[in-house]
């Protein structure tokens, strides 16, 4: 009986010829990843076990992202913490000050994960690496300190639901709009435990960018991964960057699998998920007239080079609504850096947006802009739990970059069309 | 054996619910357990014993990994949470650190605010003595309970690296 992409890359790991779901089985693994919010607890774990060294410098990442530059002093004193050990444990790759960026762009970017691998991260998104054909998924500090020590960790293989794109994407439709409309169908624990795999022909129009937003929200709808095989965009994207050599697996004919959703692309129109889940999904046509306070583009989940572009484009030579506050946060320096050069942070800024280094920021509700009580926003991020962004009086809606652009001209939630 | 009053959530209760990132610039359990479920119900850290229980519908704990989360109701002094089921991260996280959690749909259904409720870790069985009912909890998978009995997750790393 055929496997997975994920099983393979599972049984790999653990050394064996094959996997089914259910088994219980110990991994390498190749990248352990925490921040700043979580690398305190690992390392006092760490410590709690007399631990001496980490398994491999090279393979123990720290990126001080969440609440950095650090926004009051409780939080200067964890990022000083993290950064202390780094330096006793020689890091290779320990990120902060100008060399930061929110960890789920800078780890690909970097080329630290790549395709084959498999990535244990101490924060919920590293199910991003799997739009690159990783198999990555979050868990908590004390996992994460036991791979630390150990560079292994306990998996359970999950079982799969495949969910093949199909035809080319509507007008306007990106990643966001995608992993939406899927979250709105299944629900934000419709795929509890298990692995969302992506297939069928409407990947080949999707970017890198849009799959990483892609993988990204697997855990919004619980899932453990989601992942997407390596094609020509990805192989792109990974030759001259990936530190390592990819080693790219493939479904097999005869896999099994939990479940099969098809998505037709041209049925896609924009979506917005309204308070306070990100299953409570509508199509921008039928969001009526919701006004806001605020607009983010930023986080983990819609801050890459191909996510500002589209957003300056669209904003070129318009002006952000009065009251509205725009605030655009490149996910990391290169990305910063490139839309820099290429003028797009002087449209934004002549539009009326605020820029704001890469951070994490708002999305978790840390700083650069925080909700009030009653107020609004909408945002490409990726939660819009109660409080998430500030008071727990405040709304977030989530969108994707082109429905944010649009947003942050009218003042109201709106289609694309509204502003071209 | 745990025993104490039952508070009620209902589905979905995220980790920004638990303990909101606002509060994450400490992972020192006493600090967290002041905050502790505070946005799903501002009066919970003041009004909650210890000993009490948390009851929640499906997929408790999702969101983001914090660990802080489970530290925070442990730290509180809550015994156990049962709940239809637990967002993955969370239930890995609870089983690493020592808080006790059951999945019961039993529970779920039929506990009410205020009901004093017993648990029997090692046999699942949770009293309703308020009631005088008896639910089942899932069995906790065999391999969770090795790990529970070697002390956690990391008295395991502890005895593999002989430190």
């Amino acid at each position: 009986m055929g496997m997975t992409i994920t099983e393979k890359i599972l049984a790999a790991h653990a050394g064996v010829e094959s996997v089914r779901p259910g088994d219980l089985i110990n991994c390498r693994v190749d990248i352990a990843l925490a921040n700043d919010i979580t690398a305190p607890i690992a390392i006092r774990n760490f410590r709690k076990i007399n631990a001496k060294k980490v398994f491999d410098r090279d393979k123990v990442v720290l990126v001080m992202d969440h609440f950095a530059p650090a926004k009051d002093i409780a939080s200067a004193n964890q990022i000083k913490f993290v950064a202390e050990f780094a330096e006793e444990q020689e890091i290779t790759h320990f990120y902060d000050g100008a060399e930061m960026g929110v960890e789920h762009t800078i780890l690909p970017e970097k080329g630290i994960v790549g395709p084959g691998d498999l990535v244990i991260g101490a924060d919920s998104h590293t199910c991003t690496y799997g739009a690159l054909g990783a198999f990555a998924a979050g868990v908590g500090s004390t996992d994460l300190a036991a791979a630390m020590v150990t560079g292994e960790a306990w998996y359970k293989v999950p079982e799969t639901i495949l969910f093949e794109l199909k035809g080319k994407p509507a007008k306007w439709i990106c990643g966001k709009d995608i992993i939406l409309y899927i979250i709105g169908m299944i629900g934000v624990d419709g795929a509890l435990y298990k692995s969302m795999e992506y297939s069928g022909d409407m990947i080949s129009h999707l970017s890198i960018d849009d799959r990483f937003t892609i993988s990204n929200m697997a855990v919004e709808a619980g899932a453990k991964n989601g992942i997407f095989h390596a094609d020509d965009i990805t192989k792109e994207y990974v030759e001259g960057r990936f530190q390592r050599e990819p080693v790219y697996y493939e479904s097999d004919a005869d896999a099994e699998y939990f479940q099969r959703i098809v998505i037709n692309g041209d049925e896609l129109e924009p979506q917005v998920a309204f308070p306070h889940l990100p299953s409570n999904t509508r199509g921008i046509s039928e969001v009526g007239e919701v006004r806001v306070n605020q607009v983010v583009v930023g986080s983990c989940t819609n801050a890459r080079y191909s996510d500002i572009e589209l957003v300056a484009n669209l904003i070129k030579g318009k002006k952000v609504a009065k009251k509205v506050r725009m605030i655009v946060i490149p996910s990391s320096p290169a990305i910063y850096s490139r839309a820099m050069k290429n003028g797009l942070l002087e449209i934004l800024i002549d539009a009326g947006a605020i820029i704001s280094p890469p951070t994490c920021g708002p999305c978790l509700g840390g700083h650069m802009g925080i909700l009030a009580d009653g107020e609004k926003a909408l945002t490409t991020t990726n939660r819009n739990f109660v409080g998430r962004m500030g008071s727990t009086k405040s709304e977030i809606y989530l969108a994707g970059p082109a429905v944010a652009a649009a947003t942050a001209v009218t003042g109201k939630i709106s289609s694309p069309e509204e502003i071209v | 054996m745990m025993k104490g009053k039952a508070h009620i959530f209902g589905d979905d209760i995220d980790t920004d619910a638990i303990i909101p990132a606002r509060y994450l610039i400490t992972s020192d359990p006493d600090e967290l357990a002041k905050h502790v479920m505070e946005d799903a119900d501002p009066d919970f850290p003041s009004k909650m014993q210890r000993g009490d229980l948390i009851v929640a519908q499906k997929n408790f704990g999702c969101g983001s990994s914090r660990e802080h989360a489970p530290i925070a109701i442990k730290g509180a002094g809550i015994s156990c949470v049962i709940a239809r089921s637990f967002a993955r991260i969370f239930y890995r996280n609870a089983f690493n650190m020592g808080l006790p959690i059951f999945e019961s749909d039993e529970a779920a259904d039929k506990v009410s605010a205020g009901d004093e409720i017993e648990v029997d870790m090692d046999s699942g069985v949770i009293k309703n003595l308020t009631k005088n009912e008896e639910y089942r909890a899932a069995p906790i998978p065999p391999f969770m309970q090795e790990l529970i009995r070697s002390g956690g997750l990391m008295e395991s790393v502890r005895k593999k690296i002989g430190s």
